[in-house]
């Protein structure tokens, strides 16, 4: 087990989050060292070359991202995702609340990198103290000179806004959070264009994740080779992995990539509660499929997870042990991705408010075996059909669920009970 | 309308002048200071950053932090997400519901407490877990759910 803590700072150093402690623990050095070594577009070629790949979900290399802005003189902005809300996923808010520094200095590096003069945190509406924490911290910012005109005698200027969020999931999906920034309902925008062409106020933008942009500072500071030195080719560097559920120590862990999932669970996360078994694996926040007990070796790097039939998303981590019904786990995953539908298209609107009804009546016992039928056809019919990425999402548990675990859906519908004898939740509270 | 938020607008118009990106904070703030956003405050918010009512009452209706409704003074979210739900998080809403007297989505009729369910509120680690007045509290157990109706707030 190898516990870094080039991310996840604060866990090895107290009141990191105060400026006084950042910079006595080399806080803002990468940025010096940034802007006085390396010319915008040798930062864009470091990160191309450090194979960083966003960490909001997707897996994007960033660099490559980064080059997709149009060169046409046009203002450009960066806007940071801090609208974490995929169930099972909370490292975000650890670095917002104890090491905003991290996430600022990061900001700076890459905004310096792509040429936004302007830039943005989403951050979620729920997360009123991390907010708070990222407007104290910007404040300490500026006061030092980190930003506004001529960072630290560079000719750079930079300024940074934070923008809270109101409470929807699907402001996290960039075009929607776009709109939201720009004061409007959250809907997500028709892609292309994409946000690198006309994003925030129609112009070129840059979204990535808080988790990414926290990579900079380290990268900066020790080299693409470095990054490179853990993990894998296609997966290399560092990830947070959030991990909840039935374990002894749920919380964050940066491990380097391709760690299995099962050191994961026991070593970092102390293995599961009550000495009992792993019955499935939820390993990439709540829109990827589930993984098996069989499957507690995979490296949890991008391309094994997928060769496994799940995805790393973001790093979100659910543990379920063997006594946990998969009925109740769907039941409750739909009826999140019911209630945050943002209703724009009808496959995802009617489809999470039907399969919802469908899982609940059948964990309450009152499922018939056409019930089966009818969660396949009406997956059949969100899959693909929707407008933006969530219908999907809503069907990676409930899907994969039923694949490895027929006997337990089976069962609730012919003998109107659940074969784990206990019921997650009661569902007669829809 | 409030005498200040003549004053407020102009500053979230000075923070974020373009598009109408003045708007949420301006709902925040306000909400703040009136717990909830009735119809009248949404037609001042329209007249103080010059939109149009119904634009503004649609993009306050999107978003399930801002209330139509009045909500208690207290206001306590109780994370009905997956790892909270696999660690509690349904026994524990029974509970404050019993206590309480009232259901999820209710205030009590005093005025004091609201009681809502909120989804994931990326704090798993802290499963489960409750925000009063959005302000984090978990892991909450059975000895300590009690606080979350009597502990001091902030707001
Ligand atoms: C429904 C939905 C919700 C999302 N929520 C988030 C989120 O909370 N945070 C985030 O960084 N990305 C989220 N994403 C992904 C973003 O659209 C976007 O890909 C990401 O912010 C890009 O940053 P990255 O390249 O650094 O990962 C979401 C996507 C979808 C479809
Ligand atoms: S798929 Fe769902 S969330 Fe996405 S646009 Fe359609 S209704 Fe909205
Ligand atoms: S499920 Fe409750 S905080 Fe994530």
């Amino acid at each position: 087990m190898t516990q870094t803590f080039y991310l996840l700072r604060n866990q090895a150093v107290p009141d990191i989050d105060r400026i006084e402690v950042y910079e006595a623990n080399q806080g803002y050095q990468a940025l010096r060292k940034a802007l006085k070594e390396y010319e915008p577009k040798a930062l864009v070629e470091m990160v191309k070359a450090s194979g960083l790949r966003g960490r909001g979900g997707a897996g994007f290399p960033t660099g490559m991202k980064w080059s997709f802005l149009p060169d046409d003189g046009r203002p450009r902005y960066l806007v940071v995702n801090s609208d974490e809300a995929e169930p099972g996923t909370f490292k975000d808010r650890e670095l917002i609340e104890k090491n905003p520094h991290l996430l600022i200095e990061g900001m700076i590096i890459s905004s310096y990198a792509t040429g936004a003069r302007e830039a943005y945190i989403y951050c979620r509406g729920e997360f009123l103290f991390g907010s708070e924490q990222l407007k104290r911290a910007v404040a300490e910012a500026y006061q030092r000179g980190y930003l506004g005109e001529n960072i630290l005698d560079s000719g750079f200027s930079l300024d940074i806004k934070v923008y809270r969020g109101a409470g929807a999931y699907i402001c996290g999906e960039e075009s929607a959070l776009l709109e939201s920034l720009e004061g409007k309902r959250g809907n997500p925008r028709l892609k292309p264009p994409f946000p690198a062409v006309a994003g925030l106020y129609g112009m070129p933008t840059v979204v990535n994740n808080v988790e990414t942009i926290c990579n900079l500072p380290p990268l900066v500071e020790n080299g693409p080779e470095w990054y490179r030195s853990m993990g894998t080719e296609k997966s290399p560097g560092l990830k947070i992995m959030s991990v909840s559920g039935h374990v002894n120590r749920p919380g964050n862990y940066e491990i380097p990539l391709a760690t299995p999932l099962r050191a994961l669970i026991e070593e970092y996360a102390g293995g599961v509660k009550g000495g009992r078994q792993v019955k499935a694996v939820i390993p990439g926040g709540s829109s990827v499929p589930v993984m098996t007990k069989d499957q507690l070796d995979t490296p949890l790097d991008y391309e094994s997870i997928l060769a496994a039939g799940s995805m790393l998303g973001s790093g979100g981590c659910i543990v379920i042990d063997d006594q946990t019904c998969m009925v109740a786990v769907s039941a409750r995953l739909l009826k999140f991705y019911r209630e945050e539908s943002c209703g724009k298209c009808t496959p995802c609107r009617e489809g999470t408010f039907w399969m919802t009804d469908v899982l609940e009546r059948m964990e309450a016992g009152e499922g018939t075996p056409h019930d089966l039928d009818l969660i396949r056809d009406m997956a059949d019919n969100i899959a693909g059909k929707c407008f933006c990425p969530l219908g999907d999402a809503a069907l990676g548990v409930v899907v994969s669920a039923m694949k490895y675990f027929p006997d337990e859906f089976e069962a609730h519908v012919t003998e109107h009970t659940c074969p784990m004898g206990a019921r997650l939740y009661d569902t007669v509270n829809h | 309308m409030k005498p200040e938020w003549e004053l407020w607008a102009q500053e979230a118009k000075a923070e974020f002048p373009k598009a109408n990106s003045a708007l949420l904070p301006l709902l925040h703030r306000i909400q703040s200071q009136e717990h909830y956003l009735s119809e009248d405050t949404i037609r001042d918010v329209a007249v103080l950053l010059k939109l149009p009512v119904p634009y503004v009452e649609s993009v306050a209706s999107f978003y399930s932090l801002y209330y139509k409704n009045p909500v208690g003074k207290r206001i306590i979210h109780v994370c009905m997400g997956l790892s909270c739900a696999l660690n509690g998080s349904d026994e524990l809403m029974h509970h404050l519901e019993g206590k309480l007297g009232i259901q999820e989505g209710q205030t009590t009729p005093d005025g004091e407490v609201s009681l809502l369910e909120a989804e994931c509120l990326a704090a798993c680690n802290l499963a489960p877990v409750a925000q009063v007045n959005l302000r984090f509290v978990g892991p909450v157990t059975e000895d300590t759910a009690d606080q979350l109706l009597t502990g001091e707030v902030k707001s």
